[in-house]
């Protein structure tokens, strides 16, 4: 019978598991830390991977940034799995009812073919760049060093295949189904000479070999420019042109946008604030990366905004860039 | 011949799932175990989405079969109306 | 405009493989590198029929739903003191392997799935395993949440990861993962999507699970089934890539009947240390090991090959064995333990006298002949005061780690011996199956890291074995090891149910 125990005799024997003791006192640790630091293998391997023999199963020389521990990386938002999807849940929830009131109310049916033209040729082909972008984030978690940055870059690897999910169901909704939207859009992407640097270096980001460069490149210089330039600045014009419900299903990746750079900023912060050369290794991934992608992006954006667009763009990821102490 | 199976954990959504999957499958085997429900039938076993809305008095999606399944066996056919079980002989 | 509604197959597809698209500006091998080492050939990535056709809306959406009732119930439990009703403190030692030596498997599982969930040229197959991935990462997490308060109240959870590193039957599930992670693409999704998830998991949680409920521990029983909810599609994603690859090129048939034979014999010896949690480690019994060997293997296996014939698939090499296996397997690994439990991180115990009756009924053939004796000679020599542990470290098996303790099948006295000539050195087995896995691969196999023979180079520190275990496994002397009575986890367990 419970009820006969003495509370004092069922005073537990330690507080948390001996790794996080050792990290962070005894004490009662969160759900968080334990199911996030030392989680990954660290010695004794028994095979050398028969794809990359130069390197062990775990290897911390995957990239070139030195990290004295990589689980200093940890994630300012204490995502791990469970928190992970149902902070994510709530999102999809909200999306979910903005599209099925889009849809419902036939929204589709009073955008100008002017609008819908613009979308199907500049909008829903950012499908691809997130297809891209999974990839990178995967390639991060995959080569990546410790738990507490691969899962994150999993969470956004997963999250990024969402979004493009989400772009695809905007041309369903144009096309009412039929996937006729689609088909066009993805011959704007293969074809269309605008879209050609840009799906170029889609295609070069995925051969980089170095996982952080790739993983910075993408999240940090890709994603600032071409969030801010397709979904904050395309909104004003999309808004002037009668498309300003077209707001509603790009909410979702707005505040999604603003949810992972709370976390990759963080990530930047510690691995500048580790070393001189890190933080000179980033600085020059960063400058390397921007002109790369400034270039790409450019004949899409001079026939989609204004020419002040892209300082706009510019200013903004250098705000960021200034935020990590990327400096040279 | 060989069977195919699905398992459920014990809960109350299941014994709506279970019900209809009786009634589509006349000849299936129910066996009760601790926390859990395996159904079997030889070669082949279908939920149908519509049995399962009747049963539960709402609208049920196929994929929601997920939150409580345990495992399965056999050749998986989905849609929107239904999951199959079958194994070619 | 009259729409044509799109069907869930044509819509999952341009939701998922219509994203990618030819290359046309870098070479796509570059991007994609390993896809042809191996020797299978792909000719239509096509043609992969995607088993479950889940959204990231969706996934998102039901997989919150599971976690949120899994949570409630961590919550319960850890409020009301749930460790208390387990059935005696004997089962949680079962639960201490479970942590220690499978939760870093899920872990591995992650990573394995992360690899090539970036890998794979299709992209069918590649968000099929990245959503594998992410399913992994919640196995290890919620089995973390699950221990979290059983390591609060019982010895030898505390330092799972380190230990899992280093002690010397834990390089038995770990060199497995290694050995499937090291290896190309789709010989990892033939070794750990078909033949571990298809073939063999069900073994490992759907009995124990249930097992777990039987025996008071709602925690465990909830994160297992909650597991598999998400293993019903990793099993589906196994046999839709045998049959990909199978229908890709028939070239590719001897090389996945290759990888079946060694995967299939590299579980079975995993499963060894499951087959001993069942039929020793849980006090309420749910059915024995060579019953759920049956049902799990035997009769769904056998289905499964059955299906598989026409493509000219096999049943796995040394099947046969296992079916002499099932009847001696258990007993034969917790003896090992037995003699072995100085030196390991959790209790071991002589059966009790039921557990020997009802061992006896399910082992009609092998028990009372082979096994029972050692249990009585064990139990008269504890009586006298003479507990016996093996004090000489053990060989271990080069390709699978066990301690050398199995037998020959047709001569359950005789303990099996094996061995290779490689380079100059001599490489010893447990079965003929390790061999021929040995042999097939020996340039891989000579890595092993084997622990005893880590030890006596002195890469483990110290000189004694206690040192080892003190120092370098970090095992807590007196409170993880040695036997349950006695131990602080039996002290403490009295005291809460006020026996003396």
């Amino acid at each position: 019978m419970t009820i006969e125990i003495k509370t004092s005799t069922l005073e537990p024997v330690r507080n948390t598991f001996a790794n996080i003791e050792r990290r962070f006192g005894d004490k009662p640790a969160s759900r968080y830390q334990e199911a996030t630091y030392d989680l990954q293998a660290e010695t004794n391997f028994h095979y050398r991977p028969l794809w990359q023999p130069e390197f062990e199963l775990n290897d911390k020389n995957r990239t070139k940034v030195v990290m004295e521990d990589w689980y200093a990386l940890k994630d300012p938002r204490q995502f791990y799995y469970g928190a992970y999807v149902q902070q994510r849940a709530k999102m999809q929830e909200a999306a979910e009812s903005s599209y099925g009131f889009f849809e419902k109310r036939n929204l589709a049916d009073y955008l100008s073919d002017d609008v819908k033209n613009l979308l199907i040729t500049y909008l829903i082909p950012l499908r691809h760049i997130e297809n891209t972008a999974n990839l990178n984030n995967m390639y991060g978690c995959a080569f990546g060093y410790g738990t507490a940055i691969t899962q994150a870059l999993l969470y956004n690897a997963m999250d990024r295949l969402g979004i493009a999910q989400y772009l695809s169901r905007i041309g369903l909704m144009l096309d009412g189904n039929t996937g006729q939207s689609l088909i066009e859009s993805k011959q704007h992407w293969m074809e269309n000479p605008a879209w050609q640097g840009m799906r170029a270096l889609c295609e070069e980001m995925t051969t980089v070999e170095d996982w952080f460069e790739v993983v910075l490149a993408q999240n940090l210089v890709m994603d600032t420019l071409v969030f801010n330039l397709f979904y904050e600045q395309l909104d004003g014009k999309l808004a002037a042109m009668g498309g300003r419900d077209i707001a509603m299903l790009t909410e979702f990746m707005q505040a999604w946008n603003k949810d992972v750079n709370k976390w990759f900023d963080s990530v930047l912060k510690t691995v500048a604030s580790e070393s001189d050369e890190n933080k000179a290794l980033l600085h020059a991934w960063t400058e390397k990366w921007q002109s790369k992608v400034l270039d790409a992006l450019k004949p899409v954006i001079q026939e989609l905004l204004e020419p002040e667009a892209f300082n706009l763009a510019v200013a903004e990821l250098e705000k960021r860039i200034k935020k990590a102490g990327i400096t040279a | 011949m060989s069977k195919v199976y699905i398992a459920l954990q014990d809960n109350d959504e299941s014994r709506y799932i279970i019900e209809a999957i009786e009634e589509d499958n006349p000849d299936a085997t129910v066996i009760h175990q601790p926390a859990m429900i395996r159904i079997e039938n030889e070669n082949y076993l279908v939920v149908k989405r519509e049995t399962v809305e009747e049963k539960m008095g709402r609208d049920w999606d196929v994929q929601e079969l997920h939150l409580n399944l345990i495992t399965l066996g056999g050749n998986v056919d989905e849609d929107d109306d239904q999951l199959s079980l079958s194994w070619n002989v | 405009m009259s729409a044509k509604k799109l069907n869930l197959k044509d819509k999952y597809r341009l939701l998922t493989r219509d994203l990618d698209w030819e290359y046309s500006y870098v070479d796509r091998k570059k991007a994609f590198p390993y896809e042809e080492f191996e020797g299978i050939k792909i000719t239509d990535w096509s043609k992969w029929e995607d088993p479950f056709r889940l959204t990231m809306d969706a996934y998102w959406k039901y997989q919150a739903e599971k976690e949120k009732k899994l949570y409630a119930i961590f919550d319960a439990f850890a409020q009301n003191n749930g460790h208390l009703n387990v059935t005696d403190a004997r089962y949680v030692n079962a639960i201490k392997i479970f942590l220690t030596g499978v939760s870093p498997l899920e872990y591995q599982a992650y990573q394995g799935y992360a690899h090539v969930g970036r890998q794979f040229g299709g992209a069918g197959a590649r968000v099929a395993c990245q959503m594998q991935s992410i399913d992994e990462l919640r196995h290890v997490q919620t089995q973390i949440h699950a221990m979290s308060h059983y390591n609060k109240y019982f010895d030898g959870f505390q330092d799972w990861t380190h230990m899992h590193d280093r002690v010397w039957y834990l390089s038995v599930p770990k060199s497995f993962f290694d050995d499937a992670r090291s290896a190309g693409p789709f010989e990892f999704l033939i070794a750990i999507s078909f033949s571990f998830e298809y073939v063999l998991t069900n073994l490992l949680f759907v009995p124990f699970m249930s097992g777990a409920a039987h025996n008071g521990d709602m925690a465990t029983c909830t994160f297992g089934f909650s597991a598999q909810s998400d293993e019903a599609r990793h099993m589906t994603l196994g046999l839709e890539i045998i049959k990909f690859l199978l229908e890709q090129h028939e070239d590719n048939v001897p090389i996945v009947q290759k990888w079946i034979d060694k995967w299939f014999w590299r579980g079975t010896r995993l499963l060894s240390i499951v087959a001993m949690m069942m039929d020793y480690m849980l006090p309420n019994k749910v059915m024995s090991w060579k019953e759920a060997w049956e049902v799990y293997f035997e009769e769904a296996g056998g289905a499964l090959f059955k299906d598989l014939a026409r493509y000219g698939i096999r049943m796995p090499k040394f099947v046969e064995v296992t079916e002499k296996e099932k009847e001696h397997v258990s007993h034969q690994a917790w003896w090992i333990f037995y003699n072995y439990g100085h030196a390991a991180g959790f209790h071991t115990w002589i059966p009790s006298d039921e557990e020997l009756d009802w061992l006896s009924e399910k082992y009609p053939d092998t028990f009372d002949k082979y096994y029972r004796p050692r249990w009585e000679l064990a139990k008269k020599m504890e009586a006298e005061g003479k507990r016996f542990y093996s004090q000489a470290l053990p060989q271990l098996c080069t390709t699978c780690q066990i301690p050398m303790g199995f037998t020959e099948m047709d001569d359950p006295t005789q303990i099996a011996y094996r061995s290779s000539d490689y380079e100059g050195e001599k490489y010893h087995f447990c079965s003929d199956g390790c061999k021929h896995i040995f042999d097939e691969e020996p340039e891989k196999y000579v890595q092993s890291w084997l622990p005893v023979h880590q030890i006596y180079q002195g890469n483990c520190g110290g000189a004694s074995v206690e040192e080892v275990l003190r120092d370098y496994y970090k095992l807590n002397l007196g409170a993880d090891n040695l036997d349950i009575k006695g131990s602080p986890d039996e002290q403490r367990w009295k005291e809460w149910k006020g026996v003396a």
